[in-house]
């Protein structure tokens, strides 16, 4: 039984470097963002995420939506406990994979074959895991011989196809996406979708931040609607989705 | 508006008053993020090896760049220094070698704590590593420059015909102590120069200061009289727990005991302070 649930998180984002006294009132209404406050002294910050509670269980496919700003990457990153909320508190049953940048830590002089390796350890698996994996990544890349070469010598679409192999490779409980994978080429992307398609079937529960509301309809069974840092709305996809866009085009 | 934020007393980074952090839980993530950190040891194995792979890929004799300039550079100093201290190159050569090895290592470690966990910002707003993770890192990559380094050591002392000690043995268990050491300075010196971002800019300062200060280019030896110089500068004691052993005799009992005295207080610091900062520290880089 997989779950995530958030109770009551707060996030404040300080800023350290912006004299942003004077924009005070002009910033406290706007359409994107936070609230800013400001405590004690000069020192300012972001309320990034205000009491926001929400809970999900094996089997939901959610799509966060929202203006810029409105808190997505922030609630993803709590979810992914890289943000440890400054009230409240999340709890979680089931192996966690938050990937947000899919290039992350990737070594540009270090050949592909190694890049695979390293990747997947970012990704907190073992060595012998991936030993095992390997074999499998390296033919869905379809990068062949480019595998012994360093990175620096791939094409952004080749680095794309490493990426998005090692990165779906294995299937967490928990997976977290902050907008979809950018990939490749016509003939890639079908394969990519497919992949993505059995990934999304086996893992319990997967969240995804995205701006693109087709890709949220076909993804996603529900949908969680953040402005300002709180969530307006949490319920069935289209519903979410209908008021979403009623409100942002009037 | 601000009603809201009546919880806020303590600046921006407001631990809310409404439900203050449940200090045992802190204590006990902070210890589980030092131990799956280090336990990581496959990851970080692999990235200190893949940070000195970088600056010297495609150079020929790679990594050796690093013991080449070392060795250049004791070798012109040593012969410089033997000369104005009036002193025997035998001796001198040998001690001038293990310091600037030594503090090589040891300056690296102050300095490049600072940068733990703002260098590693991308990995750390990214990913959720343990944040301990990117220390180990820093110190190993700095104990593979070291090992680099040692062989300018072993070929002096065969140049020189050192006869081998068994004082020799104990260099390595100072050495380990001082790397205990760097791991705990690269917690508190990281996760607080990702707060107040002055900090590298004064600990490379500081470090400037005691590289004079410390017996390094000259001998302890020198101040007979004033040694409160020596005694009271932490430095020293690391140096002479692994560089008097090399030198074939056994190191003060006093220095030991400085040392273990930092690795347990410096020790015991560090995690209380990264049990308070730990989970800050995404915020701040």
């Amino acid at each position: 039984m997989t779950r995530l649930s958030l109770h009551d998180v707060c996030v404040n984002i300080p800023i350290y470097n912006a004299d942003t006294r004077s924009l005070k009132n002009t910033l406290f209404k706007r359409a994107v963002g936070g609230a800013l406050r400001q405590a004690r002294g000069n020192r300012h910050f972001v309320r990034a995420l205000d009491n926001v509670s929400l809970s999900f269980h094996t089997g939901d496919r959610v799509a966060l939506i929202g203006h810029n700003g409105a808190g997505k990457s922030t609630l993803l990153r709590v979810m992914g406990e890289i943000y440890e909320p400054v009230t409240g508190h999340v709890e979680r049953t089931g192996s966690l994979a938050p990937i947000f940048d899919v290039a992350l830590g990737f070594d540009m002089e270090s050949t592909g074959r190694d890049n695979i390796m390293l990747r997947g350890m970012y990704l907190g698996h073992s060595a012998a895991r991936m030993h095992a994996q390997f074999e499998e990544i390296a033919e869905f890349t379809e990068l062949g011989e480019y595998l012994a070469m360093p990175l620096r010598t791939y094409s952004a679409g080749m680095l794309m196809r490493l990426a998005f192999a090692v990165s779906t490779a294995i299937t967490p409980d928990i997976l977290l996406m902050d907008e979809w994978f950018g990939v490749g080429d016509a003939e890639f992307i079908q394969k990519a979708e497919k992949r993505i398609d059995s990934m999304l079937a086996h893992a319990g529960i997967v969240i995804l931040a995205t701006h693109d509301a087709a890709l949220a309809r076909r993804v996603c069974s529900k949908a969680a609607w953040l402005e300002g840092g709180r969530v307006r709305a949490f319920g069935p996809i289209d519903d979410i989705l209908f008021a979403y866009e009623a409100a942002s085009a009037a | 508006m601000l009603s809201t934020a009546s919880g806020i007393r303590n600046g921006v980074d407001t631990e809310d008053a409404r439900a203050p952090a449940p200090r045992p839980s802190q204590w006990m993530r902070a210890l589980a993020d030092i131990a799956s950190g280090a336990g990581a040891i496959h990851l970080w194995g692999k990235l200190g090896w893949l940070d000195i792979a970088q600056r010297y890929r495609r150079s020929a004799i790679g990594p050796f760049w690093l013991t080449i300039s070392m060795g250049v550079m004791i070798v012109s100093m040593g012969a410089l220094f033997a000369g104005l201290f009036k002193t025997d190159i035998h001796d001198y050569l040998p001690f001038i070698a293990i310091s600037f090895i030594l503090w090589g290592f040891i300056a690296s470690a102050v300095t490049e704590g600072c940068t733990a966990f703002i260098a590693a910002d991308a990995l750390i707003k990214q990913s959720n590593l343990p944040l301990s993770l990117h220390v180990f890192r820093g110190v190993w990559r700095n104990l593979i420059i070291l090992a680099h380094n040692s062989v300018i050591f072993a070929l002096l002392a065969v140049y020189f015909r050192m006869t081998p000690s068994w004082t020799w043995l104990l260099a390595p268990v100072g050495a380990a102590f001082i790397a205990v050491n760097a791991v705990w300075a690269g917690l508190l010196l990281g996760a607080l120069s990702a707060r107040f971002r002055d900090v590298p800019q004064i600990a490379a300062s500081i470090m400037q200061v005691f590289f004079f200060l410390t017996p390094i280019i000259w001998q302890p030896a020198l101040v007979p009289d004033r040694t409160y110089i020596l005694d009271y500068n932490p430095f020293y004691h690391f140096l002479e727990i692994v560089r008097t052993p090399l030198l074939g005799q056994m190191p003060a009992l006093a220095s030991w005991a400085a040392v273990l005295a930092m690795t347990f207080s410096g020790g015991a610091a560090s995690i209380a302070f990264f049990a308070l900062t730990r989970r800050r520290i995404a915020y701040w880089v």
